[in-house]
């Protein structure tokens, strides 16, 4: 059974809207029960991934797999729950009844939906407004009942894009809880997101993409070891010194008599130290930092803003 | 086949819930009541007069009263089957609200036609309760019917469902303002066009019944209503030719036939391009 295949697969994935190409050359692999993270700036192609993942857009080339089966298929889609990024319901239908229409769409039975859709409203926190239009609803509140229906089907893999963007704090809690509960259920969880600081608690792993091609894929543990920051205060620093630090890392930044360093790790520090020493610098301080996700990011993709 | 009656279920509780069905009725009620009124007091009046009125002019002079109200009820019809659904497809593509419905394990043309069907019953449900209403106020108060009521309806039913799918193949490929401007100046044409023929004919322009019957070529709307009220009027009126509502050349049965394979294609090009298009 597909049992074997990986939750998700694609090779060399490529979507052009006529000269513009939004998605280069993504090749990824996802791996069951895994909480994946897809990271980019602005512009970086990861909305039309997932939409090429989902059969919303079609791929100017390449091959796509959701578990084992080629994407754009209805057979690819029925153990697969999607919460889209620009997410409109039909406002007109009562909460209950947008989960009933659209779990009949995974061909679900009344009789399961039922109890269900009263399992998934507590999960969300909306059983008191499962009476109202989603008309009258807030937009954290349509953000909850959206997650609610790419749940119905108990999937095995869930596409979450941007799915805390419209919450409070509270929000983002319950959505942080709903992945790691998920999680433990075995379903694999593609998340796409700007909340870097929700990434770092609930991601196993992570990929970076900038113009539409994967720069990094790494776990996120060994992603976190494998950078640091280390922040030097010195003295009669010459423009000479700071470039002779170049032949440990290219991140060199200085900003006065601070310079800051990111490093692959902090063997190498002893060797900085005697260097700065060396160029006759007086070191006041060497402080290695621990780096945030963000720091990360910008190093990884690049500081230039996204459009 | 069980998603196409999700989806066409869904389109009807929309229709319920956005009022559109409400207003519909009051709306239809409101003209059927005027119709009622109107036409009551127009056959009081001819009885009056049945000393000096032939019987045959009696029968043209309800005919013609009618017709009128058929009239009213074709234009109506295709108002509704293109102002209720023009923003179906090209709304939903739009707002992202057909994201979440076609990432569920259906093909995208039983979404199509899912909400085709719901359209189409709407229609044909207020084209019976219209249509019928007109030709039943005039049979109880007057005891007179058309020629051929199902003949004649069945083409009024089939410019409605022209426009509908008029409105789903510009739906799948363009915004519902554009999609609007392409189907009532589509309709235009064939309107204008119908009118141009006529003249044509009556004073015996060939180039003129050209033209017409070019742009009826190009939207066939006007010709089903030209064969429609054709089959629905007094058999003088079409010897006579005379009448404004119909023709004095009435589109002939290939014309029909063109109109019904032009619907079919129109559609089939809809699902098409909504089954190909990136949303």
């Amino acid at each position: 059974m597909s049992d074997t295949h990986p939750a998700i697969e694609t090779v060399s994935l490529r979507k052009a809207f006529g000269e513009k190409v939004a998605v280069e050359d993504l090749s990824l692999r996802v791996e069951r029960g895994e909480v994946f993270g897809f990271l980019g700036p602005n512009g970086a192609g990861k909305t039309t991934s997932v939409k090429m993942l989902l059969g919303l857009c079609a791929p100017t080339s390449g091959k796509g797999f959701l578990l084992g089966r080629p994407v754009g298929t209805p057979a690819a889609l029925r153990k697969v729950g999607f919460l889209p990024e620009h997410f409109r319901f039909h406002d007109w239908l009562k909460a209950h009844e947008f989960l009933f229409v659209h779990g009949r769409l995974y061909g679900m039975k009344d009789a399961v939906l039922k109890s269900r859709v009263r399992e998934l409203l507590e999960l969300v926190g909306l059983k008191a407004h499962s009476d109202k239009k989603l008309g009258e609803f807030s937009k954290g509140m349509l953000q909850r009942i959206g997650l609610a229906q790419a749940l119905l089907n108990e999937p095995e893999v869930v596409f979450l894009d941007e799915p805390t963007s419209g919450l409070d704090p509270m929000g983002r809690r319950l959505v942080r809880d709903i992945i790691k509960d998920v999680k433990n259920r075995g379903t694999t969880v593609f998340l796409n997101s700007h909340l870097l600081s929700e990434v770092e608690v609930t991601c196993d792993r992570v990929s970076f993409v900038k113009h539409g091609r994967v720069v990094r894929t790494s776990s996120l543990k060994s992603l976190m070891n494998g950078f640091l920051n280390v922040e030097i205060r010195a003295e009669k620093l010459t423009e000479a010194t700071v470039q002779g630090l170049r032949r440990w890392t290219a991140t060199v930044d200085r900003n006065g008599d601070r310079v800051r360093l990111g490093l692959a790790d902090e063997s190498c520090l002893p060797d900085i130290h005697r260097f700065l020493v060396q160029q006759g610098c007086d070191v006041y301080s060497l402080s290695p930092q621990r780096v945030s996700l963000e720091d990360l990011f910008v190093q990884i993709v690049g500081s230039e803003v996204g459009l | 086949m069980r998603t196409m009656l999700i989806i066409a279920g869904l389109t009807l509780r929309e229709a319920v819930r956005r009022k559109i069905v409400l207003a519909a009725l009051v709306m239809g009620g409101l003209f059927l009541t005027v119709f009622t009124v109107g036409f009551y007091y127009l056959n009081q009046d001819i009885q009056r007069q049945a000393n000096v009125m032939s019987m045959m002019a009696m029968r043209e002079a309800r005919n013609f009263m009618l017709l009128a109200g058929l009239y009213v009820v074709n234009f109506l019809t295709i108002a509704m089957a293109v102002l209720t659904s023009i923003d179906t497809l090209s709304g939903e593509i739009s707002s992202g609200t057909v994201q979440t419905l076609v990432a569920k394990p259906v093909r995208r043309w039983e979404i199509v036609l899912g909400k085709w069907v719901g359209f189409l019953f709407l229609l044909t449900s207020y084209l019976v309760l219209m249509a019928g209403g007109v030709m039943g106020v005039v049979l109880i108060i007057s005891g007179q019917h058309a020629p051929k009521p199902f003949l004649g309806l069945s083409l009024v039913w089939l410019n409605g469902l022209l426009l509908l799918n008029l409105s789903f193949f510009g739906g799948s490929r363009l915004s519902t303002l554009a999609n609007g401007v392409l189907a009532f100046g589509l309709y235009g044409i064939g309107f204008v066009g119908g009118w141009i023929e006529q003249f044509g004919w009556l004073a015996g322009k060939p180039a003129a019944v050209k033209v017409g019957i070019v742009s009826s070529l190009l939207f066939p709307g006007e010709a089903l209503w030209k064969r429609a009220a054709f089959e629905l009027q007094s058999p003088l009126v079409k010897a006579l030719g005379i009448s404004p509502f119909t023709s004095a050349s009435p589109p002939n049965a290939m014309m029909i036939g063109y109109a019904a394979l032009y619907a079919a294609v129109i559609l089939s090009l809809a699902v098409h391009k909504f089954s190909r298009r990136d949303l």
